[in-house]
Order: structure tokens, then sequence, then C-alpha cells
């Protein structure tokens, strides 16, 4: 038996519950009072270091974690500055950002876009981190760009190359220092075709991700537009260790060239299962069997040793470059670690002097006006005749000229074709530079068919 | 209570009060202060949390009654995770559709993989369920996920998003761009200042904490119903059940498909609190995660998975973070030859080293407490309410257990 009274009394009391219902999403919207997310109320500003500290990448996540600390330290004024002396932008003084000392959290994106997500996320909801930084594989750096766009924070990507980061999947907060596959390509193919001539039959062996199918399809396009032919292009499980099976087909298929787009612990064994297959002593259509690597880095020279004497690939930057910002950055990082840096650990350092120093320059932390200082404005590359050629141009963080394109938050700068060193003097002379391509060659206007698909969309502050 | 007996009823009140006074519990210590570190009262945590809490309590439900150990769960997981995500992609943020979807996909898929495993037992189950995740897994990362094929159903490696270019049909302009419950943004939060402590009530955490709830009291009414009996008669002699003419396969399979409807409901939460759906959530090692939860929690026992996967959270999110310098902060102390001595060792089982850490108390946890963190709770417990074993001994001599 149920009894339904109808007082005034009750009437009352359910209309306020329903309307404390009904206010509820304003409740919890209207919550926060600042203007944008983890505004920074007291002394100090937390940036957040997200970087792959265990898995494949870990080598190059704790290059990363070092230039970030030393990043830090420079901005608060400790040790000896670094590049922070031959920046040309002069905003930044060495008193932290805006003031605010300059604290920092890390975490392990286990090169797994989950995992970087939840410590990202983490970051933000816990630490209050006001930017996010870091990621050493594409397929992270465009996890966490997005997750930085939905909760209104600055995300400057670290060591990502995939054309998506700035392509496809490129997002209103986030900003990419380090080159990308197209730019390998377009500064790799002249040179290959110096070295190899014309006339070539290529076997691609590519790492099955988002990062080795834009290597394989820029370094495709770019070889096929000058006479290569692809005789085939077979895809390898990331986690592949032993790649006999792989190398055993291409002897007989045809090739005379083998273009390996792995990078990391990959390449290391490819490369060292071609070498010992006997690919480099092989002659193949009258001419020498070459092996190539579009991307390369120091630490990858290391773990192949001697099998990666000659081989020839790309670079974003390498500490044996000659101007006053490589000189200033080797010096303080070499003081203070006792090695030289990878180009993994240049990029994010420079990555955090240049978000700083936006921040300088815009006056406030909200990523809106920080995105706007970061790549608005009129400056141009010289050389260049393009309406997109528009943004910051800065100079002295060791790359040379650059421009942050404002287009699709991508910097422009030259790109360094490098060659595994014949009788390398000590194990940091691994690499030898065999050119410096001037960015002109590496342009591509941000609508160009590998990089369409995308929009920036509007920048978000959050809250 | 709600078919519940008192003892249940206790239990499903605990969980309740639990669940709702999380950002309290989990946020013992002041803000800035040097403990800080380890309060978990964030959203993001406490959202995995309840999701995983709820994915345990499925695997209970195949694992702890029949017996069967599925290697493969988390195929089920990424399964409902990108069902959400392609309902977001579709039709429009709000979340109930994903969930639903999740759960209705997960358990097809469950049926299909349920019904090829459950012809064998033991050892060669679980090999067949890891095998099928494995393969589920690499079908997400390279087969079905390029992005330049025509067919991309998981986006590879990337993980699958939403893009400003999808359909969402449903989507109406007012919507918040995130998920959201029928208005209510699940990243939106409301936090509470009292002294110095910071309480934060997230949207997402509570949707998570009453699903949470739901599915408890599910788990519970199986335990308790004979259908629930007819399971852990399974794990006990499946041999001595088919000779007396009874047919098992069909009651392990309805265990197994509602495990991984569980699965499918937490992959479609996950995707709901944040939503990208990533081809690692498939991976041999998610599977593993789950059963090193039901067994750390206990097995078996209600409220063990739940724990275990809480526990497992938390070192996996808040012990990864302690990096040296926050070492240095800690030991700062010390002399200089010591404290570097002292954090060169406990270096190792932080930060990076997070899953040593967890490695150690799992095998401390399995050699010490077979029962799981739930028995460590209970031997406390009854030292603390200074119940005498004698007492006890007394009680259970005089009584005639039931078998289990």
């Amino acid at each position: 038996m149920s009894k339904t009274d109808v007082t005034r009394r009750g009437m009352l009391k359910t209309g306020a519950i329903a309307g404390a219902g009904v206010a509820l999403p304003t409740i919890f919207t209207a919550s926060s009072a600042s203007a944008y997310t983890n505004e920074p109320t007291g002394s100090s500003v937390t940036l957040g270091f997200n970087v792959p500290q265990t898995g494949p990448y870990a080598d190059e996540g704790a290059d990363e974690l070092r230039a970030y600390q030393l990043a830090v330290e420079h901005l608060n004024g400790e040790g000896d500055g670094g590049m922070m002396n031959t920046f040309s932008s002069k905003a930044l003084k060495g008193n932290g950002i805006l003031g605010k000392k300059v604290e920092y959290v890390t975490g392990d994106t286990q090169t797994k876009s989950d995992a970087a997500r939840a410590s990202a996320k983490s970051m933000i909801e816990k630490d209050g981190a006001i930017m996010i930084t870091g990621g050493s594989s594409s397929g992270v750096a465009v996890a966490v760009q997005g997750l930085c766009q939905e909760a209104g924070v600055i995300f400057m990507a670290g060591l990502t190359h995939s054309n998506d980061t700035t392509g496809k999947d490129k997002k209103a907060n986030g900003y990419r220092h380090f080159f990308n596959a197209y730019m390998s390509a377009a500064a790799l193919a002249p040179v290959l075709e110096k070295l190899y001539g014309k006339e070539r039959r290529a076997y691609h062996l590519t790492a099955d991700y988002t990062w080795g199918w834009t290597q394989q399809e820029s370094i495709q396009a770019a070889t096929e537009a000058m006479g290569w032919q692809t005789v085939n292009n077979v895809l390898t499980p990331l986690a592949q260790t032993d790649f006999s099976s792989y190398i055993a087909p291409v002897i007989n298929s045809g090739a005379d060239v083998l273009v390996l787009n792995h990078y990391g612990g990959n390449m290391v064994n490819s490369l060292t299962n071609a070498v010992q297959f006997g690919l480099r002593e092989k002659q193949v259509n009258g001419k020498n069997f070459e092996i190539v690597v579009p991307l390369y880095s120091e630490l990858m020279a290391k773990g192949a040793g001697k099998n990666i004497a000659g081989i020839v690939g790309s670079q974003n930057w390498d500490w044996k470059l000659e101007d006053e910002g490589t000189k200033a950055f080797v010096q303080s990082f070499g003081t203070k670690y006792g090695f030289p840096p990878s180009q993994a650990a240049q990029t994010c350092y420079a990555q955090t002097l240049l978000y700083a120093d936006a921040v300088e320059r815009a006056g406030s932390f909200d990523p809106c006006a920080v995105g706007e200082a970061l790549v608005a404005g009129d400056s141009s590359l010289p050389g260049i005749s393009s309406d997109s050629n528009k943004g910051f141009l800065f100079d002295g963080l060791g790359n040379g000229q650059t421009l942050y394109r404002s287009a699709d938050h991508q910097c422009f700068k030259d790109v360094l074709v490098v060659r595994g060193a014949e009788n390398p003097s000590d194990e940091f002379h691994l690499v030898e530079i065999v050119e410096v391509t001037p960015v002109a060659q590496v342009w591509y206007e941000p609508d160009h068919p590998m990089f369409a698909g995308g929009e920036l969309g509007q920048c978000n502050p959050g809250a | 209570m709600l078919g519940l007996d008192k003892k249940d009823t206790t239990l499903m009140l605990v969980v309740a009060a639990l669940a709702l006074l999380a950002p309290f519990i989990l946020n013992p210590f002041p803000e800035g202060s040097a403990m800080a570190q380890f309060n978990a009262g964030y959203p993001d945590l406490m959202q995995r949390f309840a999701i995983y809490g709820i994915l345990a309590i499925g695997f209970n439900i195949l694992f702890g009654l029949t017996g069967y150990l599925s290697f493969g769960h988390a195929a089920f997981l990424g399964v409902g995770s990108y069902s959400a995500v392609w309902m977001f992609k579709l039709l429009s943020y709000n979340v109930i559709p994903g969930i639903i979807l999740s759960v209705i996909v997960a358990g097809l898929f469950s049926v299909v993989i349920g019904f090829i495993s459950l012809r064998r037992s033991g050892i060669y189950f679980s090999i067949l369920t890891l095998a099928f995740a494995q393969m589920s897994y690499n079908l997400a990362y390279s087969v079905l996920g390029n992005p330049s094929s025509n067919f991309n159903l998981t986006n590879g490696e990337t993980g699958l998003q939403v893009y400003a270019s999808d359909p969402q049909i449903l989507a109406s302009a007012s919507a918040p761009e995130v998920p959201h419950l029928f208005g209510v943004a699940m990243r939106s939060s409301y936090q509470l200042e009292v002294g110095s402590w910071l309480f934060t009530f997230n949207a997402g955490y509570y949707l998570c904490a009453v699903i949470l709830m739901l599915s408890f009291y599910v788990s519970v009414r199986i335990f308790r119903s004979p259908f629930g009996m007819m399971l852990r008669a399974v794990k006990s002699n499946q041999q001595r059940m088919n000779y007396t003419g009874l047919h098992t396969r069909p009651y392990t399979l309805a265990a197994f498909v509602i495990s991984g409807m569980y699965a499918g409901l937490a992959g479609g939460l996950l995707s709901t609190m944040d939503p990208l759906a990533g081809a690692e959530r498939m991976q041999w090692t998610a599977s593993g995660e789950v059963v090193l939860m039901t067994i750390l929690g206990g097995a078996g026992t209600l409220l063990g998975p739940v724990v275990g996967a809480g526990f497992i959270k938390y070192f996996e999110n808040i012990f990864s973070k302690i990096n040296e310098g926050v070492l240095h902060q800690w030991f700062g102390f010390l002399p200089d030859g010591m404290e570097s001595a002292v954090i060169w060792v406990v270096e190792h089982f932080v930060g990076p080293g997070w899953h040593l850490t967890l490695g150690l108390l799992f095998m401390l946890v399995v050699t010490f407490l077979p029962g799981g963190l739930v028995q460590g709770g209970q031997h406390l417990w009854r030292l603390l309410a200074g119940k005498s074993r004698k007492e006890e001994h007394a009680k259970t001599e005089t009584q005639s257990t039931p078998a289990e």
C-alpha cells in the first residue's frame, strides 16, 4: 500500500532538490575561479616532464630528462646559463619564469599512449603542471598532445619524428621543435643521389606503426622522384628483435639499397643482422649494395658499434656543430654530466627555453597568450617565398635560424645529413656530418598531402 | 536489503562508503606538505581505482568462482574501449551509448572466444585466451589500424581518438566538446578547500563509483545464487559433475561472458574518462595485470579484487613519480656520503623501478598471505578486535562447517 500525500512542504522540498539537480552542472563547471587550467598562484610554477623511463626508448628518455633538469637550472639562474646566453630573444632573465621559481615533476610514459596519458593527467590534475613536455615516440606524442588540448595546457613535443604530429594530428595547444619524416627525406634524397646515383632499386623494412609508415612514405616519395625504384616494403613488428628472416629475402630481391625505417633498438638489431648477412660486401646490378637509415642518433650509433660505419642518415642536431648555441649547450651539458648531449636532449632543452621565453614575452601563463607568443608574428625565413612563411623567428638554440611556423606549429630549420664514422676516435665521434641541408630545401606547405587532413582548431585555455 | 543477507549488506555498505567518500579517504595529507606526494585523491587515479575495480570484480567471477584462469581479459577491455570511442565519433560525446555498446560488443566478443577456448581447461584454456588476446592486440596495433588504408578501425599505435571532422550526428551545439553525461562534462570537478586540505569531487569519478557499486552488487548476487554455487562446483571438481550427467559448459560459458562484459564495461568507462583508446590496453601485460590484481587482493573473495586493483594502480601512479629530486628532499638531512648511498638504494625501488617494489610485495603476499590482502586484513581485524584465537577455535569446533 502506498500513500501519496501532496503537501506544500513536500512540494517545496522536491522542487528544491530538483532545482539543485538542474543547477549541478553549473556548480561543477563554474567551480574554478582561475582564467585557465592550473594558473600558478604561488611563488613557483610547475612543469611536467613526461619521458619514457622504461621500455625501448628508455635511453632517449634518460637523456631528455637530463636536458630538462639542465634547462630548469638555467631558467632559475643556476649554472652557466647555457643557450640562454646565445638565444636571440633576451626576455629570460634567469629568475625563473615571470619571477616564479621553476619546479618540475617527472613521469614515465613507458612508450605507451595509455600510460603516457595517465602520467600526463596526473601531472595536470595532481601536481598542477602548467605545461607538459617530452615523449620519445610519435604515437605517445600525438596521444599526449590530444590530452593537453582537452585539458587546456601547452604541450611542447620532445623527440617525435612522424609527419602526423604536426600533420593530421596537429592541435592548437601542441608545438614541435624536432624535424619530421618529410624533412628527413627531403634532406637525404639529394645526398643519396650524389653518393649512389639515380638508378637504384630500394627495399624497405619498416617498423609497423605510425612513425614507420610516415617515414617510409616520405622516403619512397623522395627517392622515386629522383628516379629510384621501390622493390618492396615489408612491415616489421615493433617488438621484433631478430630480423634475419626479414633480411634473407632482400638478398634475392634484386634490390641494391636497403632502407631501414627503424629507430632505437629496432634499428640496432636490423642493421646488425643486415651486416651479418654480408649485405655490405655484396654487388648487385653491378653496384655496391648500400644501407640507408633515415633517422639517426648517437645513441643508436653507439648500440650498433662498427656496423654503423659509412651508413647515411639524417639528424635534427649534432653536438659537433660549430655555432655558438651548440657550443654553449654542449659546454654546460658536458660539465654537468660528463658526456655530450644527444639530439633528443637538445630538442627538449630548446623546447623548455622556447616555452619559458614565450611566457615572458606574453607576460602570462595563459596557454592562449603563450601560444600566440610562441608562433604568432610576421617574421619569416629569408629565401623562401610562401604565404605560410610566417611565425616566430629565432636563433641561437643550436640549429641556426629557425622559424616556429604559425600555420601548423612546426619548427623549420636546417637538417643534418650524417654518416657513421669509418674510424671513430672515441665513442662520442661515431657520427660525422656530411652536409647541412638548408631549410629552403626541406620546406613544405602546410597543406602538403602528407600533412593534410588535420586542423589546429582553437586554442583551449581550459577552465 | 535488496536480497542480501546481513553480512553482505554490511559489505555492500562498506564498499558504497569507500566509493563515495574516496575523495576524502585518498587525500589524507594537506596540500604542500612533504607527504602530499602520497595523496591519491585526484580525478584520474580515482577513476582508475573504480574502473580497474570493476574489471577485477568481473575477472573474479570467472577466476574466483570457476577457477578458469583467463589470460586474455585485456582483449575485452580493449574492445570495449574502441566501441565507446566509435560511439563518440559517430553519435555524440554523450557517454551512455558508448558504455552500452562497449558492454554489448565485449559480450559478443567473449561468446566467440569463450566458445572456442572453453573446449579446453587448465593451462590449455589459459594459453588459448592468451593467444586470442595477442591476436586482437596485433590486429588493433597494425592490421586494422593503418591510417592510410581504407579500413582504419583502431588507428594503430597512435590510438583511436575523436577528430573535429568526425560525423557525431547526435551532437548538439550546447553540449561540451568532451565526454559528458547529459551536459555534465566527465572532466569537470568541484574542489573543496578545508584548511590546507584540498578535496576534489569529479563528475567522471562519481559515474564510475556508481557503476562500481552496481557491479559489486551484481557480483554479490551472482556469488550467492544457485548459479554461483554451480560455478563453485565446477571449480572443485568438474569431472565429477560431468559424470553425474550435468553439462557444465553452458555455465562456464555464461561466467566467461559475464566477466567479459564486465571487462568491456571497464574499457568503455576508460574511454569515457579519457576519449582515446590505445592498442596497449590489449597487450598481454594488461591481461597479466588483472590476474595480479585478483590474486594480490584475494581470488574468490568479494572485496579482494577491488583492493588488489587499487593497490596496483596506486603503485603504478604514485611510486613511479618519485624521482631523484624528491629523494634528495627526503634524505637531505643525512650527511652527504650517506645521503647518496641511501638514495642509490632507494632509487631502484621508486620511479622507473616501481615494478621491482610491486614484484617484491607480490612475492611476500603470495608466500605469507595466500588468501591475498583481504586475508591479511582479516588477520589484522582479529588482532584489533581482540577476539582471541581460542574463542574462535571453540566456535568452529562446535560448529560443523560445510565444505567449501
